[in-house]
């Protein structure tokens, strides 16, 4: 299964982020939860169904701006693949999106 | 900062009601009565104290949970917690109107359990007609958005309909789908001859799965639990003794996991007299076997201490008679032969005579 740069992820239907204040943020799943430090969290918050892969990495890469390029791209790339292999993701494809985004 | 680790999911026993009558139903053989449930808001007050003892899931499960007049408002209650909630149930008695004010009122999960792949077997093991009932909730579920797990509990009777059952699946709004291998307590051990898959089926089907996880990877999560009877090592039961979960029992009674009750000795506290926080930390029953210290030799030295955690002490206790034993599925274990006689029997030329016998079904608890 390949991450296509230009599809915009999305939490899956029975994923998302706790609520409470005061802990650690934890991405909740069926019979799992992640708990997300750092660059982890920083992905999944982009998540949104509006940002492409390809925003995320530039995004992450503005921020981590120290780290190669291409590695921070790897672990995105790398990360995504791991939450797509938890049935967390679910991706919005290019065409799909801009409608969705003339309606919101 | 407390030296115990906070507990991370509740399973939550709303009740021990039940149309259906497994044979190996995860429930104690000593049913609790309608008359004990907690209240409604005896279980808001649990979850609100759950949450902050740093509980992230709630399982809502039984019995059946939709026996609960009030599942509507437990599921909101658990929710206003900042809990993450599953349903696990085996969809009866449930309508469209039902689902809807489930799901509006914030469920996260639903598990959907199934008793094979058609209504005959499925009859035969829950002595019920449900399974053409579950198939509409599953055409409901696809209408509707929410997270959903398909649990089919395998065994002897019913191995040969894998194929059948991940079909339902894949037609299905599943995103996993369980094929869990019966455990061999309390109603399951009663019938455990006749439950337990052949050591040929067994190879069958874990090659079967093992091709459909491959296959279905990154669409559909297909997760299997083998009978650890036919396992070199024991599995980490509950993920070790008072070390992640916690159970609430239709009356408020705080359990280390499903079949605690059956150890003689263990005393057991009471929601209704102690928080759970307190109970997590100090119950009596939670650090019987909680860290390494009950371990008896081989469990003691082992290199795997920290992954099995000594295995299964309802298991140790029903297989040996000593709760604090190695599990005896443990290929180290020094009662392994008790084991090994039951597959003897299983696999061997008396595997006739075993098929035969009676099933012992799970009542319905008297109201």
């Amino acid at each position: 299964m390949t991450l296509e740069l230009d599809s915009r992820p999305c939490l899956a239907v029975g994923c998302r982020l706790n609520e409470r204040d005061g802990q650690a943020r934890m991405l909740l799943m069926p019979e799992r939860a992640l708990r997300l430090v750092g660059p982890s969290l920083e992905i999944v918050e982009r998540c949104d169904g509006r940002r492409t892969v390809r925003q995320i990495i530039s995004e992450l890469q503005a921020i981590y701006s120290k780290a190669e390029p291409e590695k921070v791209e790897q672990d995105i790339l790398g990360y995504l693949a791991l939450l797509q292999d938890k049935r967390a993701l679910d991706f919005v494809s290019g065409a799909a999106a801009t409608e969705n985004d003339g309606k919101g | 900062m407390s030296a115990i680790s906070p507990p991370l999911a509740l399973i939550v026993e709303l009740t021990h009601r039940c149309p259906l009558h497994c044979v190996y139903c995860s429930n104690p053989r000593e049913l609790k009565h309608r008359a004990d449930e907690l209240s409604t808001d005896m279980w808001a007050r649990v979850f609100g104290e759950a949450a902050k003892a740093g509980v992230l899931q709630a399982d809502f499960t039984g019995g059946e949970p939709l026996a609960r007049p009030d599942l509507v408002d437990l599921i909101r209650a658990a929710r206003v917690a900042g809990l993450y909630v599953s349903l696990i149930t085996s969809g009866l008695p449930l309508d469209e109107a039902r689902l809807d004010a489930i799901l509006e009122a914030g469920l996260d999960h639903i598990q959907l359990s199934f008793q094979g792949a058609r209504e005959e077997i499925a009859r035969e093991i829950s002595g019920t007609k449900s399974h053409a009932h579950k198939l509409r909730v599953l055409e409901w579920l696809k209408k509707r958005r929410v997270a959903l797990t398909l649990n089919f509990v395998i065994h002897r009777e019913n191995i040969e309909q894998l194929e059948e059952m991940l079909a339902i699946g894949e037609s299905s709004s599943a995103g996993r789908i369980e094929f869990a291998n019966v455990q061999y307590y309390g109603w399951g051990f009663a019938n455990r001859e006749r439950l337990l898959p052949t050591r040929a089926q067994l190879d069958r089907s874990v090659k079967f799965l093992e091709g459909a996880q491959q296959r279905l990877r990154g669409k559909m999560s297909v997760e299997f639990v083998v009978p650890d009877y036919y396992a070199k090592y024991p599995k980490a039961c509950m993920g070790g003794w008072g070390r992640k979960l916690l159970l609430i029992s239709p009356d408020g009674e705080a359990l280390p996991c499903h079949a605690a009750r059956m150890i003689p000795g263990l005393r057991f506290d009471n929601v209704k007299e102690r928080s759970v926080l307190d109970i997590w930390e100090n119950s009596e029953a939670f650090r019987k076997f909680r860290g390494e210290g009950w371990m008896p030799e081989p469990c003691k030295s082992c290199d795997r201490r920290e992954q099995d955690f000594g295995g299964c002490r309802c298991q140790a206790f029903l297989i040996t008679g000593d709760a604090a034993a190695t599990d005896p599925v443990c290929s180290l274990a020094p009662e392994r032969a008790k084991v090994d006689a039951v597959l003897a029997a299983v696999n061997g030329r008396g595997a006739d005579s075993v098929a035969s016998a009676e099933w012992v079904y799970r009542p319905n608890p008297a109201s």
